[in-house]
């Protein structure tokens, strides 16, 4: 079964990465930080409190020692205390990251919406005047800030047009549907909760746009050029001959064979969405991982930082590794 | 065009940095209450800030700090990668093993998260952006300068330098790193706004540069507690940063048509 080695190898190289990401930061933190316990525990903290910090974390054993038994709370479910809330960093990332989930994916359906059809509509009109708007559009995308982005389209949309609420993932007026999964949208619909429904979704709206104009020319850019790799191949051609219809030809034929690279770029994509949500949470207080983030960069949280760099790292990985997944489940002639 | 907004970027950046600021309109630190959050004017161009600052000057006054940041950071990742990869092309075995498992380690981060979490375990300031930005940075150019020493490597004045007796360093720095670095300065000029986003992205959520100096990305964050009541003073940052980018993005595009009409790069 070569597949699932090849899905236990890409596992593996999960171990060398976060062994590299988690020595790199916390080498940085011990060297640079004079007094790591009262960094942690805040200026007001008592003697006692120090001292039990240092022992809870081992921080008068050399360094080496002190990342292991570091490591060995990480395997164990011990990911340290987070100074800023007082509880568990691995509760709090449970807290914090179904609402990033829910809006990665939420990006990611309106990058598709928006980036395959204006693809194909590049590739049909190459190197004319559609082709090169398109091309500037999805460039300035790529070029902007995300926090452009996010604060152009809440102050047009949100502000101006006052169309979409400006913030957070529900109305503070209701209640929270019942947890499942912990994503609004998905509790509210397994429930039957159709305010919450329609409020979350009213809600998402502005923050999964801001990510999805920023990076959707990812998959513009990819859609163009694999549509006009296929239109070069010999069954397009006999597509025409055999007196199908252009419309028949794009759609049929053409665009389905142009999506399975598109797929691909998924893996990158939802990466580079992981990345924006540092910033687009903090523009629209979406309660999620970046927003956790921001506020615990803000006090400097290490250990919530550690965890929440750790949670981001698996998440990349693993959605790269989904990719090429699908990629061989899409295209059977694929061999991985 | 893209040639032109690089080159007027980096013009305004040396001009402000020479002149200590004096070029500007305005002194970019001096407080006037009494015209505060000013909307454009002709007197303010792009209005005015919170605590009654030019923004224009602010705005060009952070030029600099961006162009020091952005050199600074393709800069090392250059010199490391020119070392690492023309060692790891050239020596191979072992040694080349090593070096790209650990560049593929590196390269697989999440770059932002990379640096976010090197960022605040350093401190905030612009320098420990630099820092941390530069670990982002290193690893493509190994990868690239490792490809280009792969094909000098079999060139024949290498291998008669390595006929002739030399060693492996002398052929390294002699005949390797100056054939491989024309190929790793193009790269690292469209680079150079890729590195200015990441970096306004770490000024805007606090880990890069702090008050009161003027950087893109921190006056945005500064601004977006008045985005409604005066919009210009987060937008207009917003949008430098957006030209500079976008002027490199383009000269990045020429310069590989340029230099190589056969490749066009998937996501540049």
């Amino acid at each position: 079964m070569g597949f699932v080695k090849f899905i236990i190898r890409r596992l593996l190289m999960l171990i060398p990465i976060l062994l590299g990401v988690t020595f790199i930061t916390y080498v940085i933190s011990r060297v640079t930080v004079p007094n790591v316990a009262r960094a942690w525990a805040g200026p007001r903290a008592s003697p006692q409190a120090l001292a039990a910090l240092v022992a809870r974390y081992h921080l008068d054993a050399p360094l080496y020692l002190q990342y292991f038994y570091y490591m060995r709370g990480l395997v164990t479910g011990d990911w340290g205390i987070s100074p800023t809330t007082g509880r568990p960093v691995l509760y709090d990332l449970g807290v914090f990251f179904p609402a990033t989930v829910e809006l990665a994916i939420a990006a990611i359906i309106i990058t598709i919406i928006i980036g395959i059809p204006t693809g194909i509509l590049a590739a049909l009109h190459q190197n004319g005047k559609i082709d090169h708007s398109i091309r500037f559009i999805y460039l300035a995308g790529f070029c902007s800030p995300p926090f452009f982005v996010g604060l152009a389209v809440l102050l047009v949309f949100g502000y101006y047009f006052n169309i979409f609420p400006t913030q957070g993932e529900l109305s503070t007026s209701l209640a929270p549907p019942l947890k499942i999964t912990g994503m609004y949208i998905v509790d509210s619909l397994l429930t039957g909760n159709w305010v919450d429904l329609k409020d979350s979704l009213w809600h998402i709206v502005l923050p999964a746009s801001a990510l999805a104009l920023t990076y959707f020319g990812i998959v513009t850019r990819i859609m163009r050029s694999s549509m006009l790799e296929v239109f070069q191949r010999d069954f397009i051609r006999a597509s025409f001959a055999k007196g199908l219809t252009r419309n028949a030809v794009v759609f049929k034929h053409a665009v389905r064979n142009a999506m399975i690279p598109t797929t691909t770029v998924l893996g990158l994509l939802l990466g580079a969405l992981l990345s924006g949500t540092i910033v687009i949470e903090a523009i629209f207080i979406w309660p999620g991982i970046g927003y956790y983030a921001v506020l615990s960069i803000e006090s400097l949280d290490f250990p919530s930082v550690m965890g929440i760099t750790i949670l981001f790292t698996i998440s990349v990985i693993l959605a790269n590794l989904l990719a090429d997944i699908l990629y061989a489940v899409i295209d059977p002639r694929i061999s991985v | 065009m893209g040639a032109v907004i690089a080159t007027g970027f980096l013009i305004l950046a040396i001009s402000v940095w020479i002149t200590n600021n004096a070029i500007l309109p305005f002194n970019i630190y001096v407080i006037t209450p009494s015209i505060a959050l000013q909307p454009p004017s002709f007197a303010h161009f792009l209005g005015t800030d919170d605590l009654g600052r030019d923004l224009f000057s602010r705005i060009l006054a952070a030029a600099p700090i961006d162009a020091e940041v952005a050199l600074s950071v393709v800069g090392s990742a250059v010199v490391f990668g020119l070392i690492l990869g023309s060692v790891a092309g050239y020596v191979g075995g072992l040694v080349e093993e090593i070096i790209m498992r650990v560049t593929d380690v590196f390269l697989a981060f999440p770059g932002l998260v990379l640096a976010l979490a090197i960022a605040s375990a350093l401190g905030p300031s612009v320098f420990n952006s630099i820092l941390a930005l530069t670990p982002v940075w290193w690893p493509s150019y190994t990868r690239l300068a490792r490809g280009e020493a792969l094909t000098v490597k079999s060139r024949q004045f290498v291998e008669a330098s390595r006929a002739s007796g030399q060693t492996t360093g002398h052929i390294v720095f002699k005949h390797i790193i100056p054939n491989i670095l024309p190929v790793l300065l193009v790269y690292a000029t469209l680079d150079i706004g890729n590195v200015i986003l990441v970096f306004s992205v770490l000024s805007f959520i606090g880990l890069g540069a702090q008050p009161p100096l003027p950087e893109w990305g921190l006056l945005t964050s500064q601004g977006e507690q008045y985005l409604v009541s005066a919009p210009w003073y987060p937008i207009a940052p917003a949008v430098a940063i957006l030209i500079v980018a976008i002027g490199f993005s383009l000269l990045g595009d020429g310069l590989r048509d340029v230099l190589d009409p056969r490749v066009r790069g998937l996501f540049s």
